[in-house]
Parts: structure tokens; sequence; C-alpha cells
């Protein structure tokens, strides 16, 4: 399967890196990772993409980096799924507000919206 | 992400502990409530209809529903209970964020809604937050919850962000 895993910075988005990892071990999935800035989440591009490639090392599986520069990752995402003909996007999502509502960032309801492609979310 | 309030304050909200007769005729009293009410609400939680359920809360099974009760009975937290019959009917509370601004959710059991109860509630609880210097309050609600919404207009909440699948409001107390 061709899967395009989605990776902003947040806890959630390694949390369905490490996931998607571990099911690429045992499927052999062909796996993009789009590291992208999400506003809502502490770390910044650099360090997403450091750490998706410390992970990456130590998991042993082959993946393809790719970064999305523009300003709304979410339809970026979108148009790469569709335009490279992916089966999967995957993205975490679901953080909890301070009284325990589930709540998904901008960037996830956009692609939850938008994508003609499956998705799986990774809470 | 800054959160726009109402530049006015709300006027003064009623103050626990407060009795009145719900448009059913029942009396219903809603007091404030803490962690020593932990048993009457995981009780009130277990007969919750799950259709009424939002954005994930109130959690359906008893250990979970206890846990999360552990975080919003706490010590930093605000609670007020509707009772009727002595039972637990409906539940309130406010709970801090990281930014000194505090998160509201009502919850009341399907027999009980619709009579007035979440109006009661949600003014008694934050009469309650203006007793102990709350001033900024937000909430979440999905934005196909119209009855939801306009409880939460009348009392004075206005739409802060409505960008998502939630209309999130807030008030200045």
């Amino acid at each position: 399967m061709k899967v395009l895993l989605g990776v902003g910075g947040s806890d959630l988005s390694y949390r369905a890196l490490d996931e998607t990892l571990t099911r690429a071990a045992e499927t052999g999935d062909d796996l993009t990772v789009a590291i992208y800035e999400n506003e809502d989440a502490d770390d910044d591009v650099e360090t997403v993409a450091r750490r998706v490639r410390e992970r990456l090392e130590e998991s042993g599986v082959e993946a393809t980096i790719r970064r999305i520069e523009g300003s709304s990752p979410g339809s970026d995402l979108v148009n790469i799924a569709e335009s490279e003909e992916f089966d999967r996007i995957v993205l975490g999502g679901g953080n909890r507000s301070p009284l325990g509502k589930i709540q998904l960032g901008s960037i996830v309801e956009f692609v939850l919206l938008n994508a003609q492609t499956p998705i799986t979310l990774i809470r | 992400m800054t959160r726009t309030y109402p530049d006015d304050p709300a006027d003064a909200f009623p103050r626990p502990p407060r009795t009145f007769t719900d448009g059913e005729g029942r009396e219903v009293e809603v007091v404030a409530a803490d962690a020593a009410d932990t048993e009457d609400l995981v009780e009130m939680y277990l007969d919750f209809n799950p259709e009424d359920r939002a954005q994930g809360i109130p959690p359906v099974k008893d250990e979970a529903i206890r846990k999360w009760l552990d975080v919003i009975l706490g010590d930093d937290c605000l609670n007020v209970v509707a009772r009727h019959d002595g039972d637990a009917v409906g539940h309130a509370t406010l709970v801090p964020d990281n930014e000194d601004e505090h998160e509201l959710a009502i919850f009341v059991l399907q027999a009980y809604q619709g009579a007035g109860i979440g109006t009661a509630l949600v003014e008694t609880l934050l009469g309650h937050g203006q007793e102990q210097g709350i001033e900024q309050v937000w909430l979440t609600v999905e934005r196909w919850n119209e009855p939801a919404i306009a409880l939460y207009e009348k009392v004075g909440f206005e739409t802060s962000n409505a960008e998502s699948f939630e209309v999130e409001m807030a008030i200045r107390l």
C-alpha cells in the first residue's frame, strides 16, 4: 500500500509516525513522510525533520521524506495524495481540551473534509 | 491562539445554592460540588444517554468516568450539580486551561432536558465563577447543536471562532 503520512510536530503526529513505522515494518508499505510546520505544535519544521529522520533510522524502515513549505499543509497533503495516487493518508489528531473534549486541529480537519483518499486518524 | 472575548463583562449571575421549579414542575436545587460528590456523579453519568455525548465526553465506562471526574472535580476547578429528590440530574464544570482562562461544559440527564435546568446550571456556575474571581470563560459546541448554542447565547456567550467543526464561544465575567 502506498501511504502518505503527515507529521507537523504535535505529540499525536509523532505517535502516528511510530504506529505507521511499526505497521510498515510488517507490511512493507511504500511510505512517504510529509513534514510541515503546524502552528498549533511546539516543534518547528527543522526539529520535526530531525525527529522523523531519527525515528526512521531506529526503525530500519525505508521511507521518503519530503517537506511541505506552503502555508496550507492540509491542502498540499490532499493534492499530493491525489496527484500521486496514494492509497491512504495517515495523520495524528484529536487532542483533549482541559476538560477532556476531543478537538481536531485545522490541518486534520481540512484533510478529513477535502480528501478523496481514505484517511486513517491516529488518536 | 488568542481567543476573542466580549468587550464588556456580563452582569452578576445567581450564585449557588439556589432552588427553583423547572419547566416540568419539579423542585430542583443547584449547589456547589467537589470531589465529595464523586459517587453521585458517577451514578448520573452511568445513566447518561450515549447519544448526548459530545466530543468524547462524558466517558461511558465506570472506570473512565471516575478518571475524568478526578480531573474536573479537582481543587482548581469549579463545579455545580443540579439535584432532584437528592439525585444528581445535571452537572456543570469550569476547568482552568494554561492561560488562566476556564473551559465550561454542562450535562443534563435526558429526562431532565428542555426544562430550564441547563440554563440554571450555566448561570449558577458563572455566578460561582464570579464569586471566585474568574474573568474569562470559553466553551466549544458542535455546530449542529442549535439548542445548546441558543442557550449559551441567551446567557451572554458570544461566538469567538466558527471556522472549525466546533463553534467556540466566550464570555467575560
